[in-house]
């Protein structure tokens, strides 16, 4: 079906094209531990994926492979219809053919992290400054007022000369996650987002990434939480042992397990 | 105790202190000039810069800096070519130009390791959270990466630039009358190594210890995020929380 998919997609690139991640056949290997055996995703615009799967059933580097954080060994990464071009290096492995163009499809892939990742030496505002300035090249001071309304939207905007050692968890992925908004970002990747967070603050960054999916972003969430997936998101992917097991709609998938690996994930869930 | 005799050898090493101060000014500028090229040349990846710098730093750190400061002012004005050259002699006859370049070359090689190590403990994610957002590889390093990197350096570069403060003694070997060539000199003419080397001593000492103050004061003004803020250390609770 997938092939069907993008075979429409190369003949003709119609202005309806929703196609707002595009992933074929992606392999990924460490050694010779194969984490990613042929992994393929379509996600519309609009569309809020919640990606499933055990521990090293290949989540975070499928996400990661898509902003190429990690070079897949193979398969195309499509983003708003246009292709990640690779190229051979020497030892026969893939690299970027453009790392232009890489920087400039990373800035439309806003990247939320397990462990926030927020610059310790700058100030949640600057934090949220940094790459619109400098990347995007936007006048400051229009970054500054955004940056501002987005610290007010997720919370914390009473910390935002504050530096990340001295918030919570809870508010650090926060203004992780303003950071991200900051970039005006097409589609926007959570890699375990609240995995690191104490209980008790898991709560408050789940509700901002509620009312981002409310507001129609496209976001590809690799989560534990199956609240979220269940309740929040319009797919459900499920991985098992670098492969797709199964795709579907959450109500459906939760309600009816289409295979015995993913009844037995989520029974191991509800323990 | 002689107080006129401690007040006039301190006078005399104090009038020293300049001199002392050029060679260590020079001394660490151009270190830090060459650790810098050395640094860059570790990290580009080459194997051809990465063996040249391990021998580098094998040689200029695993020898005294004594050794190397006689090979340069004794040890290459042996050779006809030196000699000759219309640029390294003016350079290498000069004892004062001979102590600046051995301080800058030994410096260089422990300063290149103490910045390949705060290269390397720039945590991963720092790194990576400027590549996801689509930084390309010179703004990530000038945003993320060195100011990162510098802060994590600067206490053992402190240290470093001590140990080039008192190594700058040893130009007295070779003629330079800073402050420890002033001292020995009043030494031999009066006898009386005790108030002389004291003398000299705390001139050292004090200097040190401004050294060490302005470091302090630097990396307490670059690290506000490794302190607790200013809120929190006066009153235990926590600000409530807004959403």
């Amino acid at each position: 079906m997938s092939a069907n998919v993008a075979a429409a997609a190369k003949a003709a690139p119609s202005p309806e094209d929703k196609s707002a991640i595009s992933v074929r056949d992606m392999r990924k290997c460490f050694g010779d531990h194969e984490v990613l055996k042929g992994i393929s995703l379509e996600a519309h615009k609009g569309d809020v994926i919640s990606i499933l799967g055990s521990s090293g059933s290949g989540k975070s580097t499928m996400l990661r492979c898509i902003n190429l954080l990690e070079t897949p060994d193979s398969g195309e990464v499509r983003v708003d219809g246009e292709l990640i071009r690779m190229k051979q290096a020497r030892d026969g492995r893939q690299m970027p053919a453009d790392i232009r163009q890489v920087e400039r499809i990373r800035a439309n892939l806003a990247m939320v992290f397990q462990s926030f990742n927020l610059w310790s030496h700058m100030t949640v505002l600057e934090n949220l400054v940094a790459a619109p300035t400098h990347v995007l090249k936007r006048p400051r001071a229009e970054c500054l007022e955004q940056a501002e309304a987005l610290l007010k939207r997720v919370g914390i905007w009473e910390r935002r000369n504050y530096y990340p050692p001295h918030m919570s968890g809870g508010q650090q992925q926060r203004a992780a996650i303003a950071r991200a908004l900051a970039m005006n970002p097409k589609v926007m990747l959570f890699d375990e987002p609240t995995s690191a967070l104490d209980p008790e603050l898991v709560g408050e960054v789940l509700r901002v990434m509620r009312s981002l999916a409310e507001e129609g972003r496209t976001m590809l969430v690799v989560t534990h939480e199956m609240g979220f997936a269940r309740d929040v998101s319009s797919k459900v992917m499920f991985l098992h042992k670098g492969e797709v097991d199964s795709v579907g709609e959450p109500k459906e998938m939760f309600a009816k397990p289409p295979t015995p690996q993913f009844k037995q994930f989520i029974a191991n869930f509800n323990k | 105790m002689d107080f006129d005799f401690y007040l006039s050898t301190m006078w005399s090493v104090l009038k020293a202190l300049p001199l002392t101060l050029e060679i260590w000014f020079f001394g660490i500028a151009f270190g830090l000039i060459i650790a810098t090229g050395l640094t860059w040349l570790r990290a580009s990846g080459h194997k051809l810069g990465e063996y040249f710098t391990r021998a580098y730093v094998f040689v200029f750190r695993g020898s005294p800096l004594l050794v190397q400061l006689y090979l340069i002012y004794f040890g290459l004005s042996q050779f006809d070519f030196v000699r000759h050259s219309p640029i390294l002699w003016p350079i290498l006859r000069d004892p004062m130009y001979c102590t600046i370049v051995a301080m800058a070359l030994n410096t260089a090689a422990y300063e290149s390791e103490i910045f390949r190590g705060a290269l390397r403990a720039v945590p991963v994610g720092q790194i990576e959270a400027a590549k996801a957002f689509g930084m390309p590889a010179f703004t990530r390093f000038r945003l993320v990466t060195l100011p990162i990197a510098l802060r994590l350096a600067l206490p053992a570069y402190s240290t470093e630039i001590i140990l080039m403060t008192k190594a700058t003694a040893l130009a007295s070997v070779v003629t330079i009358m800073e402050m420890m060539g002033t001292a020995q000199k009043i030494q031999h003419d009066t006898f009386r190594p005790i108030e002389v080397l004291t003398c000299a001593g705390v001139i050292y000492l004090l200097l040190n210890l401004s050294i060490a103050r302005l470091f302090a004061w630097v990396e307490y003004r670059l690290s506000p995020h490794l302190r607790p803020p200013p809120e929190q250390s006066q009153q235990i609770k926590p600000v409530p929380e807004v959403l």
